[in-house]
């Protein structure tokens, strides 16, 4: 489904990204772990065409995306994602949030784009908020809102950029939850996240980052138990302390 | 000297006709200077350097010049510009009126320009992510999403320079237009009442642009403690 080919990014002489590769199947459950400013959200990022790579190749189904591609529409009707800040539009409803794309991207009629509107945030249980603005919700209640958005355009792949980070604690699992829901229908997903038991539980596959590179990539149970390299043991060290 | 009322109530009408010019010139002065303003710095914030920088040319140009030099170009310039551009060999006449509404669009839309601007730059870089990430093309995002947000964050200072345009459509009367303080002026000097005149024009200058303040400054308050 993604096939991640020795992409390498720079700003300025930092170099983010440094020669990652990674290949996620269709229906695969992927979390992006390691420390603040390893570059993990550039990485996803660079997924749907929102930070540009400087070399290398990525592939998401049929499309292929390499330096200097330009065009990222098709790609971006495919892919979903979710941010830290939930980014919802604060001048509309929560109803015209999810509806907006839908009309104008997919060009869908009004009345269908609502129907699927209407349907997603009950899944994600919000449907008593429809005529909402997004100043009104909680955070958690906002970023479900947002997730209902993302899927409302049917991306064959969602990205989450660490969506529980911005969030109380007591909001986390509400998100997580309707994640966990997601995954278990089978969507392939690619998620930041510092929630350790939604990516021990919930995961197929853990990628490792540290300093611009992926330096592991395993299964998510052998991932906890027994890291390989020496990076990914210290940032487990310390955050698994408490 | 004494104040004669009565020079006041008989003027009246020919005061409310320069009132209603006056109206008249701000509302299009406003609705294409913002409309042109946009465009303006839309335009500013372009990828494209070239388009950029015309725009910003063009709104350091406007913003570095006097208003009432902008009435003189277009009042003076503008006749020989479209006599020989036609090749009729003499300047074509546009009239006061045109010349005004003209003049105000061009000059007002840079400052619109700047304002609608800072509307843009108070937008998160999130939410311009958000349109990317959704597929929403630079039309749609700027239209739907990002427009709407920009002109809310903005809306007082926008409405703000309104009060500064409905003042500054006074300065028409350099080429004898009658609005109204040209009205008032026209009385004042066939009449011999400068001071009935002169006094009752400021009254109902300091009346809307008093009232259009405190409108705004009711405005400022809904919108800071509004939900957004």
């Amino acid at each position: 489904m993604i096939e991640i080919d020795n992409i390498s990014k720079s700003y300025g002489s930092f170099r983010v990204l440094k020669a990652c590769s990674a290949s996620i199947a269709r229906g695969e459950v992927v979390v992006v772990c390691g420390p603040s400013g390893s570059g993990k959200s550039t990485l996803i990022k660079t997924i749907n065409g929102l930070e540009s790579i400087d070399s290398g190749e990525i592939k998401v189904g049929s499309f292929r995306l390499a330096p200097g591609v330009s065009n990222v529409a098709a790609l971006r009707r495919s892919v979903g994602m979710v941010f830290q800040s939930f980014e919802l539009f604060p001048h509309l409803t929560v109803l015209s949030n999810v509806t907006i794309a839908q009309t104008k991207v997919l060009r869908r009629s009004k009345a269908a784009a609502e129907e699927k509107a209407r349907f997603l945030l009950e899944r994600v249980g919000l449907s008593a908020h429809i005529a909402k603005h997004p100043a009104q919700l909680s955070g958690g209640q906002q970023q479900r809102v947002a997730i209902a958005r993302a899927l409302a355009l049917d991306p064959e792949v969602m990205l989450f950029d660490e969506p529980t980070s911005a969030l109380d604690p007591e909001m986390v699992n509400e998100v997580l939850d309707v994640m966990t829901g997601l995954a278990r229908q089978g969507m392939t997903m690619v998620c930041v996240t510092h929630e350790m038991g939604f990516a021990r539980n919930v995961a197929n596959r853990i990628l490792f980052m540290d300093d611009g590179e992926i330096v592991e990539t395993a299964d998510a149970a052998q991932f906890f138990d027994s890291p390989r390299s020496e990076r990914a043991k210290s940032f487990l060290a310390r955050i698994l302390k408490h | 000297m004494m104040v004669d009322l009565s020079a006041i109530v008989s003027a009246w009408p020919y005061l409310m006709q320069g009132l209603w010019f006056t109206l008249q010139v701000t509302l299009v002065g406003v609705a294409g200077g913002i409309v042109f303003g946009s465009l303006l710095a839309i335009a500013r914030l372009s990828q494209n350097r070239l388009v950029a920088a015309l725009a910003t040319a063009y709104v350091n140009l406007m913003r570095s010049i006097p208003l009432i030099l902008v009435i003189f170009w277009v009042f003076f310039l503008v006749p020989w510009a479209i006599g020989w551009l036609t090749r009729s060999g003499r300047p074509v006449a546009v009239g006061a009126s045109l010349t005004i509404f003209v003049t105000f669009v061009l000059f007002e839309a840079a400052y619109y320009a700047e304002i609608v601007r800072a509307g843009f730059r108070s937008i998160s870089s999130g939410q311009y992510s958000a349109c990317d990430a959704l597929g929403l093309s630079k039309f749609h995002a700027y239209v739907y999403i990002l427009f709407p947000q920009a002109i809310r964050n903005v809306l007082p200072i926008l409405l703000t320079q309104t009060i500064v345009l409905f003042q500054d459509t006074s300065l028409v009367y350099v080429i004898s237009a009658t609005d109204l303080l040209g009205a008032a002026t026209k009385i004042a000097q066939r009449d011999g009442r400068l001071v009935e005149m002169y006094l009752t024009v400021g009254v109902i200058y300091f009346v809307l642009c008093f009232a259009a303040s405190q409108l705004v400054k009711q405005l400022q308050g809904r919108l800071a403690f509004g939900v957004r």
